[in-house]
This record gives C-alpha cells, structure tokens and sequence, in this order.
C-alpha cells in the first residue's frame, strides 16, 4: 500500500507544504481566492480534513459524525469568549478539551462495532447532537439563531470592563485582532503544527498500527493483540482535531450555530477526504480547499459575470453558452460538486493525488519506477 | 559689500515671506480635511463605480423570497443608474438621487447564497466585503441570519440594510449602529391583529400555537400571544417547530385533541405553506370546537406563500408589510416598473428591499459621502413618504422604520393569479407604536 518514504522526503514536503500554505494569499489571487475569509476556510478545514484522515485514512473506520466535534469545538471557544476572554488561547484550548471528551464517549460506543454499523452509529450521535443543539440545549446553544457574543457578556479574564458604548471586543491573540489577515496566518501557522503531528503520527509505530487495522482487524485480533485502545485512541485525536477547527471558526468569526454539526457538514469533510485522497497526507487538504473554493466562489457568480466572461463572442452563442453555464454556477454549484465528486470516484478513487501521481508517472516514468507503489501513493 | 535695501529687493521678499506664510496657513487646513475625509473599509471613491451586495437565500425553505428580492435589487440598480422608467424615484420624497449612480458613480452588484444558515451567510458576507469591496450589504429572509450578519457588519464598519425579517430582535435587543431595518416586526403584528381579532373572533378563544424555531418564531410568538391574552383568549399550548420540517402532521394531529378553537401558525415561507396545507387537509377548518368554527391565523402572511398554499388560505388573517394592490402613487410606480420587467406583481420581500436600497443610496447623496458614519447619521430620524407605505419615519433610538401596517385576508374571489390578499384594515402607525426600551439592546458605536 505505502510507497517507500524516507525522513528526508517527507520533510521536503512538509517544508514545501508550509511555504504553500503561508503564500497562499499570493498564488491564489489569480484564481480570484485571495481575501482572508476563504482562506481562512482553507486552513480550517484542511485540519478538519487532515484529523479525519486519521480515523478514516489510517484505520479505516469511515465516521459520519465527526461535525458534531467541530460543532462542540465551536460552542465552547464562544462560550470561552463569552465567559472568560477574548484572548483565543483559552478558547482553543477548551475547545480541544471538549471535543476530545465527547470523542471520547461516542468512539467508546461507536467504536464496539466496525464498518457499516460504526458509520451508522456515529451519524446517529451526530444527529443527536445536531438535534440537541437546535432545539434541547436552546439556553446553551441558543438553537436556531446561533450563540453570539454580546456587549455585556461577562468576561472575567478581561482586565478592562465593557466600555460603555464601546461595542463589542474583537478575538485577539494578546492584543494581535483575529479578523482578516493576521487570523489567516494564525490558522494557517496552526494548520502546519497539525500537519507536521499527523505526518509523525502516520510515519510512527501506532500509525503502523493503525494501518493493520485497516488491511486485517482480524488477524490482530488472532494474534492476541487489543486493537480497541489503538482505534479509541486514533476516534479522540481526530476528534481533537476537529474540536480544534471548530475553535479556530470561533475564532475567526465569534459565532457558532447548530448547522454545523448537521449531517451535511458531516458529510462533506467525507467528500473532501476522498476527493483529495484517502490516506494520504496532502490529499484531504487538497480537497478541502477543492470544495470551499467551489462553494463561496462558484456559487457567487452570477448571470452578469457570465455574460462578461463570454462577452468575446456573438450574441446567440454569448446567451446558449450563458443558460448552460448558469446551471452549474451559483446555486447550481452543488451540481458542478457533484459533478466533479463523481468523475472522481469513478475515474481517480485515489482523488486528486492519484491523479497527480499519474501524472508524474507519465512523466518521469524511468526515474520512479522502482518506487512508485502500483496504488495510490501516500504523496 | 554695500548692503542697500532697494525697493525691488524688499518687494520681493515680502512676497517670498507672505507665500511662505500663506503655505504655513494652507498646511494645517489640509491635514485638517484629510483627518476629517477618515478612511473607511471599501472606500469608493477613487473608483469608478459603487458595488453592492446582495446576499438572499437561493436554496432552503425561503428561496422562493430570496428569488424575488434579487429581482427587486436589480430592478433599484437599474433605477439608480437612470435605466428604465425610474419606478419609486419618480415618488419618493425627500429625493436627493439624480438618476446617475449615486454620487455620480455607477451602481453595480455582487450576489451571493446565505442558504437561509447564519454561517454560509456570513462566509458569503464576508466575501463581499472582503473581497468584492462593497460599501453596502442588504438581504436576508430570515431573521436568525439577519441578526447574524448584522453583528458581522457592525464589526466590519459597513452599513447593513436587512432586507425580510420581522423578529423583534433585528431591532430589539440585537441591533446595531450599522444595521437598518425598514421591514416591520412582530410587536408591530401583534398590536395590529388585536382589534381585527376580536371584532372578527370574539374574547374568548382557546388558541394554539405552532412556532417556527428560532428567534423570529419566539418573538412573533410572544407578541401575538401577548395581545391575545389582552384580549381575554387563552393559549392552550405554544410548540416549536423545526425550520424546514417539510412534514407538520405530527405536529397538527395534536391541534385536534387539544381543545383549541383557533390555530396560530408562526411560520413563514414554504414552511407555512406546508403547515398550513397540512392543517386544511386534516379537516380543521371545517371543524366546531367549543361550539364556535375553528379558525387559523398567519401573523406574518406573505402574497408568495399564499400563491404556494392555494386555496387553503381563503378567508386566513395575518399582517403583511405592504401589498401589490395599494393604490398610492409609490406603490403604483413600483409595482409598473416591476411588472414591465418580469411580468408579475411584486411581493413585500422584494418591495422593503427595493426600498433599502434607495433609503441606502438617497442617504448617501444627501450625506454627500460614503463613509458609513456620515451615512448612518443621515439615515437615523429621516423622514420620507412616497415608499407605498406612506409617511415613515427611521426611528434613531433602534433604526426601525414607523409607518402603517396591513392586516390582510386569504381572497375569497381572487380576480387574478396575484389578487391573493385583500386589505382588511390599514391600521396607523401610532398604533402599532412602541417604547424602543422594551426590547433591551445596544446600537453600539458609531466608529467600528
């Protein structure tokens, strides 16, 4: 399964990988994604990815739920702005704790059964949780409407008081604002400390472990091994990584709503995992990145930014070209997803990655072939 | 050397000496201006052209609102930009608008999906302003999402003119200084139902609410539960509804058994025409309770959703903000230019947006500057007529708008497809009034 790696090469990537990730505000200008929000949506989603590429990539077992910790991460970073401090290190730090609990408890459960049912189980507690949230818990949560900051929230941390018409005080790092650029950057740096944890967690022993899970549970099990405690242990730290980006969308956008732990967000970090590549590193945050551009960029053109974009052409041609283009652009952008998700299964189940690797095989075909895997290589 | 002082010579420094003091006493006037043009976020002026954006729901249980706005916004676009007849231009007064941009730049547009989800709007606001350099975003069919981007825009500095959304929050106890509302809310249905309630139904009724939930089903729930209790009805029970449950029959079955003679629906969009389509078809309207007919009510009634519910809502109260058969002249030159352009009558979601964006930019002009706390001032107290809802005022305490409210009935004889709601009353402004502090809340300050 795993193409042959070495220290030295993945450091190479990682040391590649981080000088991407931080220029992305320069490369994806061209490709009309260069303001902090998106990008701040790419950073925290390829870490919702890259956790879930822990549970999923390495052990196999698919979870249907996992937005429920992104949805726990979020409600306790808010209620960490809300009751202790602005400052976000408390907020994260309470983030990861909480859904490292609850990940705790519902892989304990979910975990006493595999493949299909464990699926089913996880998607049930994520409803559950998702349900809770919009309606039971509504004086935690505050349901539908979503659980905001205030101006007279308590914030006992927080040296000075509520300045009277002073409006509400923005998340910041010791006094740095996390809005806009410096909080990409944040994420992005936070990105990279997590992608470095689970490359060392792939390449470790317990990775090892982990994938002989995946390929055999049984015949661990015959050998007398316990594999309970090594998945347990993969559900919490993929939990933890989606507490954390729930925290980091708190932090970027103090406001947490119940429609994130909706089976939808559940789904589509699925969608972003296989599009970019299960069980590879680069691979989930390259989906991620793949479907959030799709969603807030495709779906923000419109009828008129067609008609510019094919305006070259004579007028006939200009309105069929526009009537088509329009089916699969703003809200028709699920269609192009769908789309696009589709011709990926079928053609490239390894996801963009396998793409890539076919790519370079072609290419350079003599130097790799006593290397590549005859698989989806891991990056 | 001699040093002889001609007259040439001391001419001559003279003027050196009055330029260099002319500049001295120009200097400081400069930076004066300069500190007074403060810097704001997206900035239009060394552009060409002013963009807005336009963030509606296009997919969820309010798309069918969030369609017509979009065409109620373009339709203002065009109108700003001296295109087409002008529709409510022609009508409004004051007017400081010229029918060439505002402020002599050309209006233009950016769109986006809120998915009727605080979140996908807020990431869909923040493009706007963050990458598309909008000085103004308005929208929004829902009030959850309404008071979510509101508080971002607040944070951001720019101005946000909600479009549809009737919570008592939006300008209760989550306004802002940079949010303005022109749509009416739900104390304000609530206090214009009364009269029309008991005329039509009697003191003493036993009713039963079915409440969207989320913050405009609460506060619509509460005010109309409010005034009916003052009248002497009774509430039997008040449950809560999830937003686009789709199916309600687990919810109507219950109506049956309970002993309520009256069924409140605080639900809005397709979300009351299934309820409400649900409700007639298990027979309820055709039911005695307590000896008296069983009656339904929409506190929040829309044309759209009458158009989804059919028949089923002949002879149904509710309140609506402003309705496509008013006979003003404002009214009139809108629902013209709108009909000419798509060929049906506009509803309410799209006449308080084209309205928004009009108060938005006619603020501007009058302001004579984009910056958004010039432009706040100016919209805080303004007073104007010709908007189809006669003279209205933008109160400044809580920046909602004051005017005349429609309570409406379910056409028995409708004379078209769009003859739906026929006005059963066009209750005064003073008496749907109310103290701005009752709600709690804080505009916050003027520099974000």
């Amino acid at each position: 399964m795993i193409a042959p790696t070495t220290p030295r090469k993945d450091m190479v990537m990682f040391i590649v990988f981080a000088i991407a990730i931080l220029t992305l505000p320069i490369w994806m200008a061209p490709l009309g994604g260069s303001y902090p929000d998106l990008l701040q949506k790419f950073a925290i989603f390829g870490l919702f990815a890259v956790g879930f590429n822990i549970l999923f990539g390495l052990t196999g077992y698919l979870s249907f739920g996992h937005a429920a910790f992104l949805g726990v991460g979020s409600y306790t970073a808010v209620w960490s702005f809300k009751l202790l401090s602005m400052n976000i290190l408390p907020a994260i730090f309470f983030g990861m704790i909480t859904s490292g609990l609850f990940a705790l408890i519902i892989g304990y459960v979910s975990l006493r059964r595999s493949g299909i049912y464990f699926s089913i189980l996880t998607l049930a507690f994520a409803q559950m949780s998702y349900n809770l949230a919009y309606s039971v818990l509504t004086p935690i949560t505050y349901g539908e409407t979503g659980l905001q900051l205030a101006q007279y929230d308590p914030r006992i941390l927080d040296a000075q008081a509520t300045v009277e018409g002073g409006g509400i005080p923005l998340t910041n790092l010791f006094g740095l604002e996390m809005q806009g650029w410096p909080g990409f950057y944040f994420c992005a740096v936070v990105l990279i400390i997590g992608f470095y944890i689970a490359m060392r967690i792939t390449r470790s022993p317990f990775g090892m472990m982990l994938l002989a899970v995946k390929s055999n549970q049984n015949r661990m099990n015959y050998t007398g091994l316990n594999t309970r405690p090594y998945t347990l242990a993969a559900f919490v730290i993929s939990g933890i990584y989606a507490g954390l980006a729930g925290s980091l969308m708190a932090v970027t956008d103090p406001l947490a709503g119940a429609e994130r732990m909706q089976w939808t967000a559940s789904g589509e970090v699925v969608l972003m995992t296989i599009l970019g590549g299960v069980g590879t590193l680069l691979g989930p945050v390259l989906g991620a990145a793949i479907i959030k551009y799709f969603e807030n960029i495709f779906s923000a053109i419109n009828e008129s930014v067609l008609h510019a974009f094919f305006g070259f052409l004579p007028d006939f041609i200009e309105n069929g070209l526009v009537n088509v283009a329009s089916l699969f652009v703003g809200k028709g952008w699920h269609l192009t997803l769908g789309v696009l998700f589709m011709v990926m299964v079928i053609f490239l189940p390894g996801g963009v990655i396998e793409a890539y690797d076919r790519i370079r095989k072609r290419f350079f075909s003599k130097e790799t072939r006593s290397s590549a895997a005859p698989q989806a290589g891991d990056d | 050397m001699k040093s002889i002082i001609t007259r040439r010579g001391l001419l001559k420094g003279t003027a050196a000496g009055a330029g260099v003091a002319a500049l001295g006493s120009v200097a400081p006037t400069h930076f004066i201006k300069n500190a007074w043009a403060e810097e704001f976020r997206n900035d239009p002026t060394n552009k060409s052209a002013i963009t807005l954006g336009f963030n509606v729901p296009q997919s969820g249980p309010y798309a069918d609102e969030g369609a017509d706005e979009l065409r109620a916004y373009k339709l203002a676009v065009k109108h700003l930009n001296g295109e087409g007849d002008g529709g409510m231009l022609n009508t409004m007064k004051p007017l400081s608008l010229k029918g060439n941009g505002i402020l002599g730049k050309k209006v233009e547009y950016v769109t986006g999906d809120t998915q009727t989800k605080s979140d996908a709007a807020r990431a869909s606001a923040k493009r706007m302003m963050e990458k598309d350099g909008v000085s103004m975003v308005t929208g929004g069919s829902s009030s959850g999402v309404a008071v979510a981007v509101q508080a971002l825009c607040q944070e951001m500095g720019v101005i946000f003119m909600a479009g549809l959304t009737h919570s008592n929050d939006t300008t209760g106890k989550d306004k802002r200084r940079y949010g303005f509302r022109h749509f009416f809310n739900s104390y304000m249905s609530g206090a214009a139902l009364g009269p029309v309630l008991k005329d039509e139904y009697g003191t003493e009724r036993r009713a039963y609410h079915l409440t969207a939930d989320y913050n405009w089903g609460y506060t619509t729930e509460e005010s109309v539960k409010n005034t009916t209790e003052a009248l002497g009805w009774e509430t039997v029970a008040a449950v809560r509804t999830p937003v686009g449950a789709g199916d309600f029959s687990q919810y109507i079955t219950p109506v049956l058994n309970s002993g309520a003679d009256v069924l409140i629906l605080n639900h809005y969009g397709k979300d009351m025409v299934n309820s409400l389509t649900q409700a007639v078809s298990f027979g309820l309207r055709d039911k005695q309770v307590n000896g008296k007919n069983f009656e339904i009510i929409v506190p929040l009634f829309s044309r759209l959703m009458a158009q989804g519910a059919g028949d089923n809502i002949k002879g149904i109260l509710g309140t609506t903000n402003w309705n496509w058969s008013l006979q003003d002249a404002g009214s009139q030159a809108f629902v013209k230019s709108f009909g000419q352009e798509y060929g049906f009558p506009p509803s309410q979601a799209a006449h308080t947006c084209y309205v928004q964006t009009l108060l938005y930019a006619n603020a501007c002009e009058m302001a004579g500057t984009f910056n958004p706390v010039e432009v706040i001032k100016t919209l805080e107290g303004f007073n104007f007529d010709g908007m189809g809802n006669g003279p209205t005022e933008y109160r400044a305490a809580d920046h909602q708008c004051f005017k005349d409210v429609l309570v409406v009935r379910g056409n028995e004889n409708p004379s078209s497809q769009f003859d739906l709601l026929q006005v059963v009353q066009q209750v005064p402004r003073s008496q749907v009034e109310y103290d701005p502090s009752i709600f709690g809340g804080e505009l916050g300050p003027y520099k974000a």
